[in-house]
């Protein structure tokens, strides 16, 4: 915690100077997740080649003939950033080999929102994953169709107000659980699955340093909170992805290789949801009744992880 | 010179590409595609292809795939075939849009439903406003040749754009023939290698595939339009290329025995050689008869087919696919529309056949010229019939 405070104290050893995501996008005031997209440059270096799926990060960083990209950075479809990236990936390794580029070693990087990776591009990740390719993905999960104006995704969250699972009279808004896509792709059997936000800094650019390390395909699952499209004030970002992590809806946590650990960022003890809840107006409909199915799960979520971390 | 061999089609197209010193490709399975993603994985298992391999998880994936992988400078080549090519659909108007040389075979074949996995051309009709360069075969022969110069024409500083070479499913990918492989000095002396003008790698940071509003999208489209038009300048001369070094020449509109004919047929693909055999068959009886046959779909031959066909009375187009409920097969229309503004035009008879596999014989086109040719009062002329068809 400390640390965090005084960041500007510590940040010229911990963290890249150099802005690879450079100022003048178009993303909303308070996005927690251009933020994030940031960080996730400096942390991997200008050795670096992205494949963005359609999505906020994709219109906000490329308007044509602008860009806000200082790394090799290509967008082709909504559905296929990890394809796109597997075939980077492919590409610079064969030309590698036979020396028609200099031999400095690239990390490739896939990245989409929650969309475009746990509904409509999850067949072109799992493909990707499974063959193994030298890569990273990231998924920037704002838990909604936020480019298209806030409609359900698979990741949008029990009870969430959406514009296509909106709450009404004979709603309480989504009506199933989140998809546990962390947990998805270390089913993959993949060396390195890791989830983040960027509200801890420090904790993120170390995972994404530790993903960069690993000679394989690595997943990481990104806590993008959205301002705009949870119906919250701007400046609320970061303080609500701590609240995330805080009341265990989104724990911080990494598994290399099979064994879990959990971010020393998590608290002994679990702040209730509803502290979490109150600041969004996509929450706000909910009912103490209805809330406390969506405590009792987090809880529940949260044994089963420490569960899974007691064996090393 | 290359050894004459026999060979199963897509199987030496397959060695034809391997002669190309591909940097990576990434192909799904599909009947009658399959024996070449099948050939092109042996010559990499066995070291004789040094290029990476990926084994996508579908259609949609592979056209991805190749699309990073051209990005990042790669010779990249993909081959697919009917649902196969309509998964990759939404990704071909971007491969060309980026400007990204792939080439691609398509084992042409029909598109469900019903399912069905023999030939036609309902698979690349859809395919066509995605401002790829398009290619019909006729033989074996060709379709080896078409694959190695596809790369050329694709890689051209002029051109920079995708091609695909059509080569009908299993009529052509499953027949042996015999011809004439060229040799792996030969390739290298015709096919230079690929020096791209941008690509995805840190030492010159670029954004490939941004995002464009109105301001800008109109002239990217006639940017588009543009590159493709001017492509035929260097296809031709890539082709002519090609028929001082092997003595087998290309053109866009291939002509047997048109110079005198009162009635011409055109044909795409493989029902060329059959359609010949017919021709033949019809000059012994007395009939001025001649045969087109239209290689190249995109960029469109305008001029050559103008000039094929400016004193012809009669022209059968004939078509292996459907535009339901439209003005006729989708060759059909494109060639009236090439010809409305000439004032000395030939009436055009449109037949759709050979649907789904349906075989076509020397006898079927014979029909189609005595049936026009009966049709002395033009009645039929400009409207479209489905060969065959039981009713």
């Amino acid at each position: 915690m400390n640390i965090v405070e005084n960041f500007d104290l510590f940040a010229p050893r911990l963290i890249n100077k150099q802005e690879l995501l450079s100022s003048g996008h178009r993303a909303c005031s308070g996005c927690a997740e251009v933020l994030a997209v940031r960080l996730m440059a400096k942390a991997l270096g200008e050795n670096t080649v992205i494949a963005s799926a359609t999505g906020c990060m994709e219109i906000v960083s490329s308007m044509f003939p602008t860009t806000a990209w200082q790394v090799p950075w290509v967008h082709v479809a909504f559905e296929n950033a990890a394809s796109v990236a597997s075939g980077i990936e492919a590409g610079l390794k064969a030309l590698r080999k036979k020396g028609k580029i200099d031999d400095r070693y690239i990390k490739v990087v896939g990245m989409g929102g929650d969309g475009a990776t746990m509904d409509i591009g999850f067949q072109a990740l799992s493909g990707a994953m499974e063959r193994g390719h030298d890569m990273i993905y990231v998924c920037f999960d704002n838990e909604a169709y936020m480019n298209t104006g806030i409609q359900r995704s698979s990741g949008t969250p029990m009870g969430a107000s959406t514009t296509t699972a909106p709450a009404g009279k004979v709603s309480m808004g989504q009506k199933t659980w989140k998809k546990n896509m962390p947990e998805i792709m270390v089913a993959h059997e993949i060396p390195y699955v890791a989830t983040v936000c960027p509200s801890y800094p420090l904790d993120f650019i170390r995972k994404m340093e530790k993903a960069k390390s690993i000679k394989g395909p690595s997943y990481i699952h990104c806590f993008s909170v959205c301002p705009t499209g949870w119906r919250a004030p701007s400046q609320t970002a970061v303080s609500m992805g701590r609240m995330a992590v805080e009341t265990g809806v989104f724990p911080l946590f990494e598994v290399e290789n099979g064994h879990y650990r959990v971010s020393p960022d998590m608290p002994k003890k679990l702040k209730p949801i509803r502290d979490y809840f109150k600041p969004q107006g996509r929450f706000r409909h909910l009912t103490n009744e209805e809330i406390d199915p969506i405590q009792e799960r987090v809880t529940i979520e949260y044994k089963k992880l420490m569960e899974k971390a007691k064996f090393l | 010179m290359g050894k004459r061999v026999g060979m199963e089609v897509a199987v030496a197209v397959a060695e034809a590409v391997g002669l190309c010193n591909i940097d990576m490709a990434a192909v799904y399975p599909i009947t009658p595609q399959s024996h070449i993603a099948e050939h092109l994985s042996d010559l990499v298992a066995d070291g004789k292809i040094d290029a990476e391999f990926v084994t996508v998880e579908s259609e949609h994936s592979a056209m991805s795939a190749v699309i990073g992988a051209s990005g990042t400078g790669a010779r990249s080549y993909t081959a697919t075939s009917s649902q196969g090519l309509m998964y990759m659909h939404e990704l071909l108007p971007i491969a060309s849009a980026m400007r990204l040389p792939i080439t691609m075979a398509i084992a042409n074949r029909a598109v469900s439903g019903p399912l069905n996995i023999l030939n036609d051309h309902s698979d690349i009709m859809p395919q066509r406003d995605s401002g790829w360069i398009s290619i019909f075969v006729e033989n074996g022969q060709e379709a080896i040749d078409m694959s190695i110069i596809a790369f050329k024409i694709a890689e051209h500083k002029d051109v920079m754009l995708p091609v695909n070479i059509n080569i009908d499913g299993f009529q052509l990918t499953h027949m042996v023939e015999p011809f004439e492989m060229p040799t792996q000095e030969e390739v290298n002396q015709f096919l230079p290698p690929f020096i791209p003008h941008a690509t995805l790698h840190p030492a010159r940071p670029v954004t490939m595939g941004a995002f464009a509003m109105s301001d800008y999208f109109t002239e990217i489209m006639k940017a588009k339009d543009e590159a493709i038009k001017n492509s035929k300048k260097v296809i031709l001369k890539v082709w002519d290329e090609w028929g001082r070094l092997f003595g087998r020449n290309y053109k866009p509109v291939e002509t047997y025995k048109t110079d005198d004919a009162d009635i011409l047929l055109l044909t795409m693909g493989s029902m060329g050689e059959t359609a010949q055999m017919a021709i033949d068959e019809l000059r012994v009886k007395g009939t001025k008869a001649g045969l087109v046959k239209l290689r190249l779909w995109r960029p469109f031959p305008f001029d050559e087919l103008k000039a094929v066909v400016k004193n012809t009375k009669k022209l059968i187009v004939t078509d292996r696919a459907v535009s339901f409920g439209g003005p006729g097969g989708p060759v059909f229309s494109e060639i009236k529309s090439a010809l409305y503004a000439e004032t000395q035009r030939p009436l055009i008879y449109n037949y759709i056949y050979g649907l789904g596999g349906r075989d076509v014989t020397v006898k079927d086109f014979t029909g189609m010229f005595e049936k026009v040719l009966a049709d002395t009062g033009n009645q039929a002329a400009d409207t479209y019939e489905f060969w065959g068809v039981r009713e």
